[in-house]
C-alpha cells in the first residue's frame, strides 16, 4: 500500500493531519501500539518540521507486511549543517513557531531515536528530504 | 487519580469528555514544548500545559495521552474541542498557574515521570 499527503508551510492548523491518518490506518491493521507510537512520533515531528521550517512538502508512505517507509521531501531553505541540526537543543525556529509550542530542538534527535533507519539529506537553498523506516516486526494483522 | 479528583483539587472544569470523569491517570508531565512531550513514554499520563492550540491535541494524540489539563484559564477553542472529542481525549481547564497545578497534584498523589 502507498499513500501521499501534501504539507503546507506555516499551516499549523492542519499540521499533524497526515500523521493522524497514518495512526488510524495502522490501528485498523492491528499493528502493535508501541510500534504505532514510534511511527507517528517520527512522522509528526517530520511533518511539523516542514510546516515550521519549509515552504511546502510531500509525504510518501509505503507500507508492506514488514516495514513502513516514510519519505518526506520539502521545498525550503534546507539545512546547511545537518550534524548541528541533529543535536538536541539546536533550533532556528522563529518566534511564531515557538508560540505554537515548537522549537525545542528535539524533533530530529527524537526521530533518530525512534526510527530503525533514518536518512536525512538536504540541499541548502532548495530543500530537505527525510527517509524513515520502521520495522513492523510482522505485527500487521 | 481520577479526572473527577483532578477537577476538585484544582477547581477545574471538564471541557469535554464528561462521560470520562472516572478515567484514571497515574503520572503527570508539565510542558509547553510539544517536542518535549513527544519524547515521553508513559501510559495513563496527564499532560499539564499552557499551550492552547490544535497542536497540543495532536501531540496528545501521537503520544497516546488521553487527558490534558490547561492552566491559567486558557481558552479551549472550538477546533480543539471538536478534535479532542473525535479522538476521545479528555480536556480540563483550571484557573491556577502551571506551578500551582503541578504542586497541588503532586501533593494529592500524582506521580512524576522521574
Ligand atoms: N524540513 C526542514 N527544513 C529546513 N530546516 C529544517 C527542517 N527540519 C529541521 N530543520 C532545521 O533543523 C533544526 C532542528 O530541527 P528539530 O526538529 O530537531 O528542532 P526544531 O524543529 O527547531 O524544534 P522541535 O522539533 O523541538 O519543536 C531546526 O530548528 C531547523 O533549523
Ligand atoms: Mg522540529
Amino acid at each position: 500500500m502507498s499513500f501521499e499527503y501534501k504539507v503546507t508551510g506555516g499551516d499549523f492548523t492542519h499540521a499533524g493531519y497526515a500523521s493522524s491518518q497514518v495512526k488510524k490506518m495502522l490501528k485498523q491493521l492491528g499493528v502493535d501500539s508501541t510500534i504505532i507510537k514510534r511511527v507517528v512520533v517520527c512522522l509528526y515531528e517530520a511533518e511539523v518540521n516542514i510546516v515550521a521550517h519549509a515552504y511546502d512538502g510531500v509525504i510518501n508512505i509505503v507500507l508492506d507486511a514488514d516495514n513502513i517507509f516514510m519519505k518526506l521531501t520539502d521545498n525550503g531553505p534546507g539545512i546547511a549543517d545537518i550534524e548541528m541540526a541533529m543535536q538536541k537543543g539546536y533550533s532556528t525556529a522563529s518566534p511564531e513557531v515557538r508560540e505554537m509550542g515548537f522549537g525545542a530542538g528535539m524533533g530530529l534527535p527524537n526521530i533518530s531515536a525512534n526510527a530503525d533507519r533514518f536518512i536525512i539529506t538536504s540541499e541548502p537553498g532548495r530543500g530537505t528530504s527525510l527517509e524513515i523506516t520502521i520495522n513492523l516486526s510482522g505485527t500487521v494483522a | 487519580m481520577k479526572v473527577e479528583e483532578i477537577c476538585s483539587v484544582l477547581n477545574g472544569q471538564l471541557v469535554c469528555g464528561s462521560n470520562m470523569v472516572n478515567r484514571e491517570v497515574t503520572h503527570a508531565f508539565a510542558s509547553d514544548l510539544m517536542s518535549d512531550v513527544l519524547t515521553v513514554n508513559c501510559s495513563n499520563l496527564l499532560l499539564i500545559t499552557g499551550l492552547t492550540n490544535v497542536q497540543a491535541i495532536r501531540t496528545a494524540e501521537m503520544s497516546d495521552i488521553e487527558c490534558i489539563l490547561f492552566v491559567r484559564n486558557k481558552m479551549v477553542t472550538p477546533e480543539m474541542k471538536d478534535l479532542a472529542e473525535e479522538l476521545g481525549i479528555t480536556l480540563i481547564t483550571c484557573p491556577v498557574t502551571m506551578f500551582r497545578a503541578a504542586g497541588e497534584l503532586y501533593r494529592a498523589g500524582m506521580k512524576p515521570l522521574f
